[in-house]
């Protein structure tokens, strides 16, 4: 018994060497946006009407004063931070020729949902872009993790809308 | 400054006005000197209020995202510990086509109040506090219930710890309840007479994950314990309430999440003695589930079977020894408004020689009027043998999430 006791621990003990929650690193996924060069980030201030803009995508305001961002002439790449049922989940979106060309979950932090990191889910983002203030591509949701994936949505669709305001400024 | 810069025009102005003699060249040279040194000066002094500005956007930019860093670190200590619940207000309206318990009633089926805290990033707290049917207490049709008090440990991405009281991971709706997610008023028959939603027990599970889209979750918890009246898994559950552990319960599931959209899950609970040994005529105990979610854009489908086996003299005698039951429930989503019917039967004595089958159509109409709130409508047509109760009628109901 106490040997099974021992092997056990040692088991948790090594499992717990590895990080949790982090999928991907923001570094990597914005070399892997830029072909590794990373341009240097810029922000935007959140005025009174951007601000409505992006209450009226996210369904509720947004707690902060800017958004931060990285642009190499017409690409640009967005990591946003929205709730699912009880937690932050952190997002990274590219953007080119206002279509989506990469869309990761960098960290998850619910208890359930976890699925949405999955490449075969996160791929369906891949070329959507904003029609009539809606994702251009159906997404398939996940059972059990309609709030992550509708969480997914609204931050793929900030991400389409701060690259039109940023184009166009 | 638009004086200063034209003071030695209005000076070789005057000189010329003033003077009837023609300014030499040196006086000429010197008032151009004087106009040079003037505009260096003012060169020098435009770079310093351009570097005046920069500095001051610099700042201002610092200030700006010191503070939007403050208040996410501030929003995140806030949102530590976090408060949610749910509930749902029924009304039924539904004839008894066999007998006289017909059902008319207007009923606040659950109202649930939920607290969760993070003590660090993979450490936490997680709890489900219910109240049912309105009123609870000594003669009161309602009860107050915690569901869930458990703490959860990741121990990396793949793998989880979760000990205390929680819900064990069999079928669809045991672990994801919330009004939103489900069409129908009530739940379904077979995830309430056969699997015993909202089942919960006080035990340890493992929970694994895997790129691969599998997952498993293993569990050792407090088990049933049935009585002879019935031997019904719903009256077995002791809800952690100063619950009898002689036998405990072992819980597996696999699951299969790795296509969007699509849920293949299949589940087995052993109870090690289904009465915790107060019955000599009950033993052991397993329930089998398996289930799939298919949504396809608009389409969605579910589908269930659960059967239990149950070992024992007692159990046999009745034909309760066997108790299962399948449901198909096909749907289809236009915006915010879903449309479905569900095909169901279950048995709670399938080895009966009597007929003993609840056969059950639904179609019904669950409207989103926001992602969270739900209002539902539905029509049910039961199917049962004389002299069993058979419920027709109509269901409505209003849930709500946050």
């Amino acid at each position: 018994m106490r040997l099974l006791l021992v092997i056990l621990l040692s088991f948790f003990v090594t499992l717990n060497l590895f990080a949790k929650g982090t999928y991907k690193a923001e570094d990597t996924f914005l070399k892997e946006a830029f072909n590794g060069d990373i341009p240097k980030s810029q922000s935007i201030i959140l005025k009174r009407e951007l601000r409505d803009n992006i209450q009226n995508i996210l369904g509720h305001p947004y707690s902060g004063l800017r958004i931060k961002y990285w642009r190499n002439d017409q690409t640009t790449a967005w990591i946003l931070e929205e709730v699912g049922k009880d937690e932050l989940i952190t997002f990274g979106f590219a953007i080119n020729d206002k279509k989506i060309f990469k869309a990761d979950v960098l960290i998850f932090r619910e208890t359930r949902g976890w699925e949405i990191k999955y490449p075969a889910f996160t791929q369906q983002f891949i070329g959507s872009q904003l029609m009539d203030d809606n994702l251009s591509q159906n997404i398939d949701g996940v059972s059990g993790a309609t709030l992550s994936v509708y969480a997914m949505k609204a931050t793929a669709r900030l991400a389409l809308f701060l690259n039109d305001y940023v184009l166009s400024q | 400054m638009m004086l200063r810069q034209w003071t030695p025009l209005f000076a070789m102005m005057f000189i010329f006005s003033a003077s009837a003699n023609t300014p030499s060249n040196e006086e000429i040279y010197q008032m151009m000197m004087e106009l040079k040194k003037e505009i260096a000066d003012l060169r020098a002094e435009n770079k310093k209020l351009k570097e005046s500005v920069e500095v001051v956007e610099e700042s201002v930019d610092e200030v700006v995202i010191a503070s939007d860093e403050a208040i996410k670190e501030q929003a995140k200590i806030a949102s530590r510990t976090s408060f949610g619940g749910y509930g749902e207000l029924h009304g039924n309206w539904l004839d008894d086509q066999h007998g006289s318990a017909d059902k008319d009633e207007i009923d606040l089926h659950r109202f649930v109040l939920e607290f969760r805290h993070e003590f660090s990033d993979n450490l936490r707290f997680v709890s489900e506090v219910e109240y049912e049917h309105g009123v609870a207490g000594e003669g009161q049709n309602g009860e107050v219930e915690i569901e869930q008090a458990y703490i959860q440990y990741d121990l990396n991405n793949q793998y989880s710890m979760t000990g205390g009281v929680f819900i064990i991971p069999v079928g669809i709706l045991n672990e994801t309840h919330e009004p939103g997610t489900f069409y129908g008023v009530e739940r379904n028959n077979v995830e309430t007479k056969i699997i015993p939603t909202t089942w919960w027990e006080g035990g340890a599970m493992l929970s694994a994950k895997y790129d691969s889209g599998i997952s498993y979750d293993l569990a050792v918890s407090s088990g049933l314990k049935a009585s002879a009246a019935d031997y019904l898994p719903r009256d077995a559950r002791q809800k952690v309430s100063e619950a009898s552990a002689k036998s405990p319960s072992l819980t597996g599931r696999i699951k299969y999440t790795g296509i969007p959209g699509l849920e293949i899950a299949g589940s087995i609970n052993h109870q090690v003695d289904y009465s915790q040994d107060t019955l000599s005529t009950v033993d052991d105990a397993t329930l089998y589930e398996a289930h799939a979610i298919l949504q396809r854009g608009n389409f969605g489908f579910k589908a269930m079977y659960a059967e239990w086996d149950i070992q024992g003299s007692g159990p046999k005698s009745v034909g309760a020894d066997r108790q299962l039951g399948w449901f198909v429930e096909p749907s289809y989503r236009i915006h915010d408004v879903g449309f479905f019917t569900r095909y169901s039967l279950y048995d709670n004595k399938a080895n009966s020689s009597s007929d003993t089958e609840v056969k059950q159509w639904d179609i019904g109409v669950n409207w989103w009027i926001h992602k969270d709130v739900v209002v539902k409508l539905d029509y049910q047509d039961q199917s049962t043998a004389s002299g069993i109760t058979e419920l027709d009628g109509i269901n409505a109901g209003l849930g709500y999430a946050f």
